[in-house]
């Protein structure tokens, strides 16, 4: 019974690659999309739900007969998010023609391709690239993408803490390490920038240490209003609790490393109250629900990383090159900036450094044990 | 309450534990000359019984006191039972072999301990009940010091006075005495020596593991790698005091504590260790064999 539905999965997955394979060969004038990422190695989880999500979006247009009437047809490549890969990839697609590239998914591939893209005037859309410079250094017009980058977050925590919770007195604290201390350093300059609060203590303190009294104490006598945390959830978690325990009220204002739930079972009731941020809620989306039930129907399983960032990156470039009526650099870039996209990500378009207006994070806070978005 | 003062009772609550921890490690060195490297899980070991059994205790309906002794009770005896068994199986076989056999063991052991916590609890760090905050105290105290650091401070403080009287004044606190001086001539005395090392063992556990239960529900948490941690930091603070002295362990655990309380408290918790690390490098050219350590006597 077994090996009977396995054969007829087997079968069922080679009578779809067909149906993708069938029309490739025989539409002259098909629009090319390029898919790049890592397919194979380590990080292959990551680069492989971009595959899948790029040709459920494809098989629904084509069904829909195409954009302007010509189909759409992707090509594939695999960089094992290796730079030095990424940038033959990058050659291989150019040559291939591709009208717009999908990936890659790692930051490094991504920045080490991008010149070759640029020069060849192809737009990029990464479903997963958040290292900040991709898009702020201005190097790249033709690069875009639909995940927050790293400092979107730290942006949002200081607009947070500075608009709405109008704090004055901040206090800095991370875990010393790379994703940590990154946010934290990003939160200080733009709370530095913003002239309107002090930083009034900036320090690292050290995961796994026996208990963190010292730093609870000089973040008591630094008489701050609020405390931005940059790091994960286990060492949040006791510097709250020692916080609260010494009657401190202080905010507690953090970042998707601690919107986790585990956060709220270890620290219990003093979790009330926390601010963090995380992505924001696509679960109550219709598109992103369709979405992922098209991939269960299409391949048993869930879908796995940067998935619905990939179906919206895929729907966004296709909807440009529709509103565009063209697949040329200038006009699909342009309407990739104009025009919004109905994603599952939600309605989505992006800005002049090629960041999707949308799609990001949102601010949460623990209410009564549970994570609640603030809107 | 001041800036100075919170950040020295800081300071000392973090030390007592160091100090609790860093006696196993001093007692079986100055017996054995092996550093036990699985001190440190025996400690984790505690703090996990204690989370258990105020669980079970908590969904029975006690609250408060109760729980913190009866957990910590159990804890003590079921850590003290770990620390009796690594002795017989990964130290004792090895006790005529070259010394860097039991080290080598030792390390294994600790491995072997934090991985069986893992596989049959979990690796998710878990909320541990808030046990010392319950308890009242006169209102005089109060206004000076949190209830957990008090009760911590106090209860490191009545074992470490315990442990000196034991050693100092009972029969078998002679033997272990004895059994430190000279191994040898103290099973030609008729000593058993066998059964004294075993006790060193059951003791020092027993502390570690008041230690676990007592900082576990100071910061509140526990995951099956505490151990480690607080293992280094009490072996330094052993070193540090000289190891092999008893006094030495408990100076040391609070010199260190009071040392990561104020680098971190005047200068920056970015060097915490840096300059916990520092003061042991310094004290350890100046004085090698430690704070109160004897300079070792040539061994036959």
């Amino acid at each position: 019974m077994k090996n009977q539905f396995v054969h007829k999965y087997i079968l069922g997955m080679l009578l779809f690659l067909m149906l993708i394979a069938i029309p490739t060969a025989q539409a002259a004038d098909t629009i090319k999309i390029g898919i790049a990422g890592a397919h194979s190695g380590d990080l292959a989880s990551y680069g492989l739900p971009t595959v899948k999500a790029a040709q459920l979006v494809i098989k629904d247009i084509n069904a829909q007969g195409g954009i302007a009437g010509r189909k759409v047809e992707l090509v594939i490549e695999d960089d094992a998010c290796k730079p030095e890969m990424a940038t033959n990839v990058a050659t291989k697609l150019v040559s291939a023609k591709v009208d717009a590239v999908i990936g890659h998914i790692c930051s490094g591939a991504t920045k080490a391709a991008l010149r070759t893209y640029k020069d060849a005037g192809i737009i990029v859309i990464s479903p997963s690239a958040t290292s900040p410079e991709l898009t702020l250094s201005g190097q790249y017009p033709n690069f875009f993408r639909t995940i927050a980058p790293d400092d979107t977050q730290a942006k949002l925590v200081a607009d947070f803490t500075l608009q709405t919770l109008k704090f004055n007195k901040i206090a800095i604290i991370h875990d010393k390490g790379d994703y940590g201390k990154g946010f934290a350093e990003y939160a200080k300059k733009f709370i530095e920038g913003s002239g309107k609060a002090q930083v009034v203590l900036f320090e690292g303190v050290t995961p796994g240490a026996v208990d963190y009294s010292a730093i609870v104490q000089k973040i008591k006598y630094a008489r701050a209003d609020a405390v931005i945390y940059g790091g994960y959830h286990p060492e949040a978690a006791s510097i709250v609790q020692q916080m609260r325990k010494k009657g401190m009220k202080t905010a507690f204002i953090s970042d998707d490393g601690v919107k986790d739930q585990t956060f709220i079972k270890v620290a219990a009731s003093y979790a009330e109250d926390v601010y963090a941020s995380g992505p924001k809620d696509t679960t109550k989306n219709p598109l992103a629900i369709a979405a992922i039930a098209e991939h269960k129907k299409a391949y048993g399983t869930e879908p796995g990383a940067f998935y619905l960032n990939a179906y919206a990156a895929t729907q966004a470039v296709l909807n440009a090159m529709k509103k565009a009526k063209s697949t040329e650099y200038n006009a699909v870039a342009k309407a990739l900036r104009t025009y919004q996209t109905d994603t599952p990500l939600g309605k989505i378009k992006f800005n002049k450094e090629g960041d999707a207006i949308g799609a990001g994070f949102s601010m949460y806070q623990v209410r009564k044990g549970v994570y609640v978005e603030i809107k | 309450m001041n800036y100075f003062w919170d950040l020295f009772l800081g300071g000392i609550t973090r030390g007592s534990i160091y100090a609790l921890i860093a006696l196993g490690y001093t007692m079986v060195y100055g017996i054995l000359e092996l550093i036990n490297f699985a001190h440190g899980e025996i400690y984790m070991i505690g703090a996990f019984t204690a989370l258990i059994v105020a669980s079970v205790l908590t969904m029975h309906g006690l609250t408060g006191v109760a729980v913190l002794i009866l957990a910590t009770i159990v804890a003590v005896f079921y850590a003290a039972a770990y620390g009796f068994s690594v002795e017989k199986i990964a130290y004792k076989p090895l006790r005529q072999a070259p010394r860097l056999s039991p080290l080598i063991s030792a390390i294994g052991m600790s491995i072997f301990l934090q991985n069986y916590v893992l596989l049959a609890q979990t690796s998710d760090f878990l909320p541990f009940p808030n046990l010392l905050q319950d308890v009242l105290l006169p209102e005089a105290i109060s206004g000076w010091i949190a209830p957990s650091e008090f009760i911590i401070i106090f209860t490191a403080a009545v074992l470490m006075i315990g442990l000196t009287l034991i050693l100092k004044f009972t029969k078998m606190g002679k033997a272990m005495r004895a059994v430190a001086q000279d191994r040898e001539m103290a099973m030609l005395l008729g000593i058993n020596v066998n059964r004294i090392i075993s006790r060193t063992f059951i003791i020092g556990s027993a502390l570690a593991a008041i230690g676990g239960v007592l900082i576990a529900s100071h910061v509140g948490r526990i995951n099956f790698y505490i151990g480690f941690g607080a293992g280094i930091k009490a072996f330094t603070a052993a070193v540090l005091g000289g190891i092999g002295s008893i006094p030495g362990a408990m100076l040391g655990g609070l010199v260190l504590g009071l040392t990561e309380s104020f680098a971190t408290g005047y200068i920056s918790s970015d060097y915490e260790n840096v300059f916990a690390f520092a003061l042991l490098i310094l004290i350890l050219i100046f004085k090698p064999e430690g704070i109160l350590g004897r300079s070792s006597q040539q061994k036959v």
